[in-house]
């Protein structure tokens, strides 16, 4: 009996994160599948709904054929859309390679801290996250802005002399960026530094390897999978980004995210909107995967 | 010509001063905050020597090795090698390699990329790194393995690689931090006379950190026996085991009876001793000048005293009666305790050099433990 219960209570615990993947994933996703394939409508829902199960099974079936695709045809036929899924992986990319760039000193620096003062380092990294994420991009309004405080600083240091124009333009998008998914490119790439043995790289100089060298032989490619899944952890999410280029970015900063909120409630196309959701979701299953793949492999060689 | 033990080699630079040393280490000290890990420590290590440090674990072994290496730097003292001041050389211009206590094998590189990394670093020929790694497989047995990473190698064939990454740029001083502790009993054996040999083939000098006396004592030419950073004695492993100079060196390498007294009659080349355990009076062989009232202390091992349940025909020194305590058999010898009437215990050991016993010795026996003028070594300090 005794172990019945703890059997049943061992599959519920696996069944539960799956139930609920299903209820708040993958329902939602059909949902807006389903919409994608319906038509525009002036109504609520502004769309038409393409099947309905309370009109019994031949009269879905009927609807089931008059399935539209002509959604897609319509994202495939305007060049906007195109540019700005292009745009999209663009600034995700470049964002990703900055994040990368200040991130992985900002790790390396705390891994070779004294260990007593790593888990305050780590803290500040958290530190963040403990405000909510529009106001601290709103906080970068007020940073960046014409008469914002970094041009004060600036002309204050006879750095410059006219302001510089860095808020509504792509350098803004990246700061905001790179500041905002810092976290999840440093504690990856910290995590698989922490871990590596120091005696590498002494065995390294011991074999004719100056600093420099052992780091770029031994310390980098050791680092790899946590580079790897900081990329990712980035890029994905970047990806998508709304608020960041909705806050920061100007008129003619191009995403992907902003083009959805404005096909949704501007022009509220919700079948059109959602047809732009799908097929990003399908653009960034590449990467997800090649993600999945990377951390199964490093699992497998970190063994 | 008398001796300590049997020669492995004619072999002693130590012994001739007007050798010079090829590793030398002056007044060094090494301190990690007020911890002192060396303790002004000079030692000297000559070319072509297996020498091996022994001691106790945090005795500053490790910190020796790393300071010569160059990953530490001794906080005062100097470190010569083959007459160079070795201070302010960083550890990849030094020519010297270490086999890490760790191992420190590169993970992500295959057997062969690990043994020719420090060959790629010396800007070496690619026809010439490979001709090299082929050899050192060779020389280790692993040459099926070459294409594997660490992580799909045993404990005994990842001590290989480390071993053979180390020996592949023909260092002129070869560290090695406990180069054997992964492997059982047989295979750390077989790997003792490997090592050996390797030494001996290459013509290099060895310092090697153990734990493990016997095998030290196996493999070093000399042996300096540390303790809280600072070097007790360095001696031939049989000087070391026959002739110690203290009673901490005595009791820590092998097993040793020591018998605490007071020095009755000294004369010359000879010493009785009132030993403090019951009745026992010790007429011992000594070199050493001492005075009458002297405290001393009686060092000797289990296998030269003899055991027996006949009373010796001269009792009146260097024999006592006891109660077998207890019996360990080892297959090769048995080590007897003697508990004598006072309480006191003495070990002896006999070697098992027939297969039966007549009438052996059993717990509880009666039974007499003497012993020669000349078995055991009587310390002072
Ligand atoms: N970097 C360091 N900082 C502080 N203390 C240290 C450091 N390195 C070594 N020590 C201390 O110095 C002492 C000697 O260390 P060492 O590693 O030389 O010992 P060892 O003889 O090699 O011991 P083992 O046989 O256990 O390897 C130890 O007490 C150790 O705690
Ligand atoms: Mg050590």
């Amino acid at each position: 009996m005794q172990k019945l219960i703890t059997a049943i209570a061992g599959r519920l615990v696996i069944v539960v994160p799956y139930l609920w993947l299903l209820l708040f994933f993958l329902v939602p996703f059909f949902i807006v599948l389903k919409i994608s394939f319906s038509e525009v409508a002036m109504a609520i829902p502004a769309y038409q709904p393409a099947f309905d199960l309370s009109q019994g099974l031949a009269a879905n079936f009927e609807k089931l054929k008059k399935l539209s695709l002509d959604n897609y045809q319509w994202l495939l036929d305007d060049a906007l859309y195109f540019k700005a899924y292009v745009s999209s992986l663009t600034i995700a990319a470049v964002s990703t390679v900055l994040t990368l760039l200040v991130g992985y000193p900002l790790a390396y620096g705390m891994a070779r801290a004294p260990s007593t003062l790593r888990p305050t380092l780590l803290m500040l990294v958290i530190l963040p996250f403990w405000t909510s994420f529009l106001i601290r991009v709103y906080a970068w309004i007020g940073i960046l802005k014409p008469e914002g405080l970094l041009n004060q600083f600036l002309m204050w240091a006879h750095v410059i002399d006219t302001p510089l124009t860095i808020l509504n333009t792509n350098t803004a998008v990246f700061i905001g960026i790179v500041y905002s998914y810092l976290p999840f490119m440093v504690l990856p790439i910290y995590a698989s530094l922490e871990k590596m043995d120091y005696s590498l790289i002494e065995a390294a100089q011991d074999l004719g390897c100056p600093s420099f060298t052992a780091f770029w032989k031994i310390t980098f490619p050791l680092s790899i999978p946590g580079v790897v899944a900081g990329c990712f952890l980035v890029f994905i999410p970047a990806v998508g980004e709304f608020v960041i280029p909705d806050l920061l970015g100007g008129s003619q900063t191009l995403m992907i995210g902003k083009t959805l909120w404005s096909e949704f409630f501007s022009n509220r196309d919700w079948p059109v909107s959602s047809a732009v959701a799908v097929v990003l979701l399908v653009i960034l299953i590449v990467p997800i995967v090649l993600f999945q793949r990377a951390q199964a492999r490093a699992q497998e060689s970190g063994k | 010509m008398e001796s300590f033990g049997s020669f492995r080699r004619k072999f002693a630079p130590w012994d001739d001063p007007a050798a010079k040393p090829y590793i030398r280490f002056e007044n060094v000290t090494k301190t990690f905050g007020d911890f002192t890990a060396v303790n002004d420590l000079s030692l000297d290590v000559f070319n072509r020597e297996f020498f091996a440090l022994l001691g106790a674990s945090g005795c500053g072994k490790s910190t020796l090795l790393r300071m010569l290496a160059g990953f530490e730097e001794p906080t005062s003292g100097r470190i010569l090698l083959d007459g160079q001041d070795l201070r302010g050389i960083p550890p990849y211009r030094r020519p010297v390699n270490m086999m890490f206590q760790s191992y420190a094998l590169f993970p992500h590189m295959t057997v062969e990329g690990n043994i020719a990394f420090g060959l790629k670093q010396d800007g070496m020929a690619k026809s010439e790194i490979d001709a090299r790694v082929g050899e050192m497989l060779k020389l280790v047995k692993l040459e099926q393995f070459a294409k594997r990473k660490p992580h799909q190698l045993s404990g005994g064939q990842r001590q290989r690689v480390a071993l053979a990454r180390a020996v592949a740029k023909r260092p002129k001083v070869l560290l090695l931090d406990e180069p054997l502790g992964a492997l059982d009993k047989k295979l750390r054996e077989e790997t003792q006379f490997e090592l050996m040999d390797l030494q001996y083939k290459l013509g290099l000098t060895f310092m090697v950190v153990t734990h493990d006396q016997e095998e030290a004592m196996t493999m070093a030419d000399r042996i300096a026996v540390m303790d809280h950073g600072r070097i007790m004695q360095v001696a031939t492993p049989a000087e070391v085991y026959e002739a110690p100079a203290s009673k901490f060196v005595a009791d820590f390498i092998g097993n040793v009876n020591l018998l605490e007294g007071a020095v009755e009659k000294a004369g010359s080349g000879e010493v009785e001793i009132a030993a403090a355990t019951q009745g026992l009076t010790i007429r011992a062989d000594t070199s050493k000048a001492l005075s009458s009232g002297q405290n001393v202390w009686f060092a000797i091992r289990p296998e030269k005293i003899r055991i027996g349940r006949e009373k010796p025909v001269d009792a009146s020194f260097n024999a006592v009666e006891g109660e077998l305590w207890d019996i360990a058999y080892f297959g090769d010898m048995t080590v007897f305790h003697v508990r004598l009437d006072n309480g006191d215990l003495i070990k002896a050991s006999s070697l098992n050099a027939v297969r039966k016993v007549e009438n052996p010795l059993t717990y509880d026996d009666r039974v007499w433990v003497s012993f020669d003028t000349d078995a055991g070594l009587v310390l002072t300090a």
